[in-house]
């Protein structure tokens, strides 16, 4: 009995608890009616463990419905809820509100992508140009190319080594959003898009390097990449784009 | 007209060679005092010596190759189209051959004792 009210005793107290609260400037934009973006203030308590996602979904289920935002996985694995969070591009479900050491968390839609309202920014240019640098493996034979002659495309761990960094991309566009030239040069491909192509390219089971390299030599392509390195820096999956277009360079230079 | 890649290369190269022989150029100013080095004379007679003379027109080209490749690449990044981009290209193509060949006139000119 004893037990059972020293249960409720810390239920009461957990309940009875003051949160610390944090002032959230959340940027809100529509292209169809707005003329430019403005800033809108939501105070909102938080736990130790809460997420910059979570104070959003909190947000438009309690506060404003109206909030529109991407998100899915709540776990760093798709890639959709990719934002600037006081300044930084970052992944909301990845960045907890205790990281951000402030009293007031500024959110606005990642940089270079066209708004389709709020935080939701378009994501097609990044996915075609994805798309462009064929992100398969590029063979004349199949693994299977029947069931009496199956084979398999073996690879050692030194091969594995040589792009599985890069195969972590989880296409959240964060790279993108803080790259010089893609603010400038609308048609540059990106480093997302060129971190893949090199990912395919120093795959050994790959036979379309050269395919890749002639999409990737062009006026926009590879060679627009200052190095300035900011792609890396912000890269929630630890891959390191700058490093991987400079070893494209190197394939194109003849130095690989 | 040429891969993106055989540009920059020809770019790197440039300013590889341009490094060197700019080095070489600075060398020979420290031949005789500074302030005499840019005497109008003094200037004639680096151009009456052939081996000067053609590491003067090879800066030349060097330099106007590798900044009028500069220049269209800051140009592509300002703005895209297609008319934009060609208009770029070719303009900065033959504004490059305007100078060195402006240049080279005033190299050979002032070699043969023309000026």
């Amino acid at each position: 009995m004893a037990a059972v009210k020293s249960n409720e005793d810390n239920k009461s107290n957990f309940r009875n608890k003051t949160l610390p609260t944090v002032l959230f400037k959340i940027a809100r934009f529509n292209p169809v009616t707005d003329l430019r973006m403005k800033f809108i203030d939501y105070k909102v308590e938080y736990e130790n463990w809460s997420t910059v996602l979570d104070a959003l979904l909190m947000i438009k289920h309690k506060i404003d419905p109206s909030l529109a935002l991407r998100y899915s996985c709540r776990q760093a694995s798709c890639g959709s809820c990719g934002m600037m969070i006081n300044g930084k591009p970052r992944l909301a479900c990845f960045t907890k509100i205790n990281e951000v050491k402030s009293d007031v968390i500024r959110i606005e839609p990642m940089n270079n992508f066209p708004i389709i309202r709020d935080l939701a920014v378009d994501l097609t240019k990044m996915f075609r140009n994805h798309k462009k640098l064929k992100p398969y493996i590029i063979r004349s034979d199949s693994e299977i190319p029947d069931f009496s002659t199956s084979k398999e495309f073996l690879q050692d761990p030194d091969s594995i080594e040589q792009y599985i960094q890069f195969a972590n991309c989880i296409k959240c566009g964060l790279c993108n959003s803080v790259c010089p030239t893609m603010a400038t040069d609308s048609s540059f491909i990106g480093p997302q898009a060129l971190t893949q192509a090199y990912r395919y390219v120093s795959d050994n089971r790959d036979k379309g390097k050269k395919t890749r390299l002639k999409i990737i030599d062009d006026k926009h392509g590879i060679w627009r990449c200052h190095f300035a390195g900011s792609c890396s820096k912000v890269c929630p999956k630890g891959v390191d784009p700058a490093m991987a277009i400079q070893f494209l360079r190197g394939y194109l230079l003849g130095f690989r | 007209m040429f891969k993106e890649s055989v540009v920059m290369k020809i770019h790197y190269s440039t300013a590889l060679g341009s490094v060197a022989l700019v080095a070489i150029h600075i060398m020979f100013r420290l031949t005789q005092n500074f302030h005499d080095s840019l005497q109008f004379d003094n200037v004639l007679i680096n151009y009456s010596i052939l081996s000067y003379s053609i590491l003067l027109e090879s800066i030349l080209i060097l330099i106007s190759i590798h900044g009028f490749n500069g220049l269209r690449i800051i140009l592509l990044e300002l703005n895209q189209g297609k008319i934009y981009e060609n208009i770029v290209t070719y303009g900065c193509l033959a504004s490059m051959i305007v100078l060195i060949t402006y240049g080279s006139r005033t190299i050979l000119m002032t070699s043969m004792g023309m000026i």
